[in-house]
């Protein structure tokens, strides 16, 4: 830390903050973000080592393999990125909800019909322009997610239901209805042994990226990281829902509309969502069958809460998590440790950094409001 | 070890050709000669390798290439089926070398295999499902068995046991496959005591361990007395039929472990010769063939070994069936035949073999059969 305040030669009796203060106070909790979900991301680490060695496993062999798997080549990269794409959606969708509160855990859901509505809509279109079928097809499944969620949101603003639940049993039911559809209604007769939709044309298929491997929806999926921290940050709908999140009542008092935002960004969550399953869908797998259901609303949630629900960190925590988890097949093969290893380290690090979070304001060095305790103190001490 | 010869039988009988070669081989490879250098074998399953069921049989069939001399093994258990397979070949392919990749859920093939072959031409894949046609990449194939004959060997087993002349059957999803396997059960029955009927409960995953739990209890409050399966990881039903006292019939692994004196017999694939068959055409430096099935008579599908509970007449019965299988040709859908709605499948005289086309996309549950499609 710096030293204490610079121009001490115009000492005054009264313990006036100095004009660094401020700016002081800024960084200290700017360090304090990130530096508690870092150590809770250590010890994870920590004690996920102390569980290898108890296997006879080298832990150092282990971070190595996360490094090459995910992270040390060109293509490890590309997987990590690959696999970070629908997590950004799938995290959005618990981040924006956060904002005002709300632990919203059902984005599975909304990612699953959304793939299934993007390729519905797609069938008919057969025929028609690229661009008018890959537009229809990502409006199809950003008005389903938006629907799926936005009922969540309604049900929690006018009759009081636990989002966290009906999201939750939401996202069954959505499972259930898209694989009623999948093998009924919309299978394509010709998908036997695998039931799926009709194949989606060629031309409404997204490609990659310039220059990567990894589809489009990386892209979208920052971009709307952006956008959704622009929305929550610098707007004063943002404001108000933060307004909101902190206390009900107050947002009341002040005359929002408390009911329509919490709507509005639990819909504004699911069609993000939703859209994750559009890419997976259009990029992917051409068609919508029982693969959407991959759990990626799951590892969202994860990734939402060790982004300190923060539109603007999701996307490296997202790409953190997707190299993890692209290394673990290289961690099987090297070190023949079960799949089920890197579920353990997740749980262990989505534990700690939940953990972490009462720890905030704890530490004097972060907490500026004690550092004034200090000043009183030593003020009065001094004459 | 046994090797080449006794491997091949099953594949000699598509194609002479591959079958000498591998001879060829085998002896190269008993002079301690190698054909080509070490070869790596890449397999990845959707599930666990330990499942009791579907996974472990492909990782049985794994296991038994990794004592041979020349051949790596690498293994990947709980993939996706999604770009994550693709990027598992990949990795295996960039990582480990593998030239052989045996990625063994049905769901990787479209379009995840097919992406990664025309990308990799140079490796040989081989798919486990039956699903390559001749429009595919050549480097790709498929390998499938008819596993509904071990289906209707339990079946004949089951009707030997059962009292009640109910029997029930937890099924994942109406498909032909599985559809396939719920008929030839019945059938089976059918053919020891034509008044059995045989209650299904589809759960609609591949593995949902709660809903199987449910469905298994369910058939047996339903006066059900012989269970079997056709769900990823039977371990569930096994388990929790044998506890609640009734007789089991397993399906894709041996699980006589799980249901211990409860357990009658089990329709099992034996993927080790299919495997070994694949490394030794790559290692005789050709591909392996495209598409390979087979049956009880080709070494894809076998039978657990009786349990203590199967009387001596069942087991000459199914034995004696068993042996009409080997021959090849035996029609488990033979007319005249309805199905549960009362449509006529087969008139009398028709029948389907085990590599019937009409079986690929069978979409009924035949009479006697209590459940919907």
């Amino acid at each position: 830390m710096v030293a204490e305040t610079a121009p001490s030669n115009m000492a005054v009796a009264v313990p006036r903050p100095s004009a660094s203060l401020p700016l002081r106070a800024w960084a200290a909790r700017r360090v304090e973000a990130l530096a508690i979900p870092l150590g809770a991301l250590a010890l994870g680490f920590g004690l996920f080592s102390l569980f290898l060695l108890s296997l006879g496993k080298s832990p150092a062999a282990f971070l190595d393999l996360v490094y090459r798997g995910g992270f040390g080549s060109a293509f490890a990269l590309q997987n990590s990125l690959q696999r970070a794409a629908p997590l950004l959606f799938a995290a959005l969708c618990v981040a924006l909800p956060a904002r005002l509160g709300l632990v919203v855990i059902g984005g599975e859901g909304a990612i699953v019909l959304g793939g299934l509505a993007a390729a519905a809509v797609a069938a008919p279109l057969s025929g028609a322009p690229s661009g008018l079928g890959i537009a229809t097809m990502a409006l199809a499944a950003l008005l389903t997610g938006a629907l799926w969620l936005g009922a969540v949101g309604a049900l929690r603003a006018w009759r009081g239901v636990n989002e966290t639940i009906a999201s939750l049993l939401m996202s069954y039911i959505a499972i259930a209805l898209a694989n009623h559809l999948i093998e009924g209604l919309l299978r394509d007769p010709g998908s036997l042994n695998k039931p799926s939709t009709r194949t989606i044309d060629e031309a409404f298929r997204v490609g990659p990226m310039p220059g990567l491997e990894v589809h489009w929806g990386l892209g979208v999926g920052v971009v709307a990281c952006l956008l959704a921290w622009l929305l929550t940050e610098r707007t004063t709908l943002g404001f108000a829902a933060r307004i909101a999140g902190g206390n009900v009542r107050a947002a009341q008092i002040q005359g929002l509309a408390v009911g329509r935002l919490i709507a509005g960004f639990t819909a504004l969550g699911g069609a993000l969502a939703a859209l994750a399953g559009f890419f997976e869908v259009a990029a992917v797998h051409g068609n919508a069958n029982a693969s959407l259901i991959a759990g990626y609303g799951y590892t969202g949630i994860l990734i939402a809460f060790l982004a300190r629900q923060n539109p603007l960190a999701i996307p490296p925590v997202a790409f953190l998590l997707g190299g993890i988890e692209a290394s673990s097949g290289l961690i099987q093969r090297r070190l023949h440790l079960p799949d089920a290893t890197i579920l353990l380290l997740e749980g262990l690090l989505f534990l700690l950094v939940l953990m972490g979070e009462t720890l905030y304001g704890r530490f004097k060095l972060f907490s500026p409001h004690l550092w004034g305790e200090k000043r009183a103190a030593a003020a009065q001490t001094v004459p | 070890m046994e090797r080449g010869p006794v491997a091949h039988q099953s594949i000699s009988r598509r194609t002479l050709l591959g079958g000498t070669a591998v001879l060829g081989l085998s002896a190269l490879a008993s002079t301690g000669a190698r054909a080509a250098g070490p070869m790596t074998v890449g397999v990845v399953y959707v599930g666990p390798k330990d499942d009791y069921g579907y996974n472990q049989a492909h990782a049985k069939g794994a296991a038994a290439l990794k004592g041979l001399p020349g051949v790596e093994v690498v293994e990947e258990e709980n993939v996706r089926e999604t770009n994550d397979v693709q990027k598992t070949m990949e990795s295996m392919i960039n990582m480990d070398g593998a030239s052989l990749l045996l990625p063994t859920s049905f769901g990787y093939f479209d379009p995840h295999v097919l992406i990664e072959a025309k990308k990799n031409p140079k490796v040989q894949f081989r798919h486990c499902g039956g699903l390559w046609t001749a429009a595919n990449p050549k480097n790709a194939g498929s390998y499938f068995g008819y596993i509904a004959q071990g289906q209707y060997l339990n079946g004949i087993v089951a009707a030997h046991a059962t009292k009640s002349k109910k029997i029930g059957f937890v099924a994942a999803k109406p498909i032909p496959q599985v559809l396939n396997n719920i008929n030839g059960f019945l059938l089976g029955a059918r053919s020891v005591d034509p008044s059995i009927t045989c209650q299904v409960i589809f759960t609609g995953e591949w593995s949902l361990a709660v809903k199987e739990a449910e469905a298994t209890n369910a058939l047996i409050d339903g006066g059900a007395d012989v269970i079997t399966c056709h769900v990823d990881s039977p371990k569930v039903t096994v388990e929790t039929a044998a506890r609640r006292g009734a007789y089991v019939c397993g399906y894709h692994a041996d699980q006589s472990a799980l249901a211990k004196d409860r357990y009658l017999t089990g329709a099992e694939w034996d993927w080790a010769p299919i495997y070994k068959g694949f490394v030794a055409d790559m290692q005789a430096g050709k591909a392996p063939p495209n598409f390979l099935r087979g049956g009880l008579a080709d070494g894809f599908v076998r039978m657990s070994p009786y349990g203590p509970a199967v009387s001596e007449a069942a087991r000459k019965n199914a034995d004696a069936v068993k042996a009409e299988m080997m021959k090849g040709g035996f029609a488990i859908i033979r007319g005249p035949l309805k199905d549960n709605k009362g449509n006529a499948i087969a008139e009398a005289g028709k029948g389907f073999p085990e590599n019937a086309p009409e079986l690929e996309s069978t979409g009924y549950l035949v009479e006697g059969v209590r459940g919907s499609a």
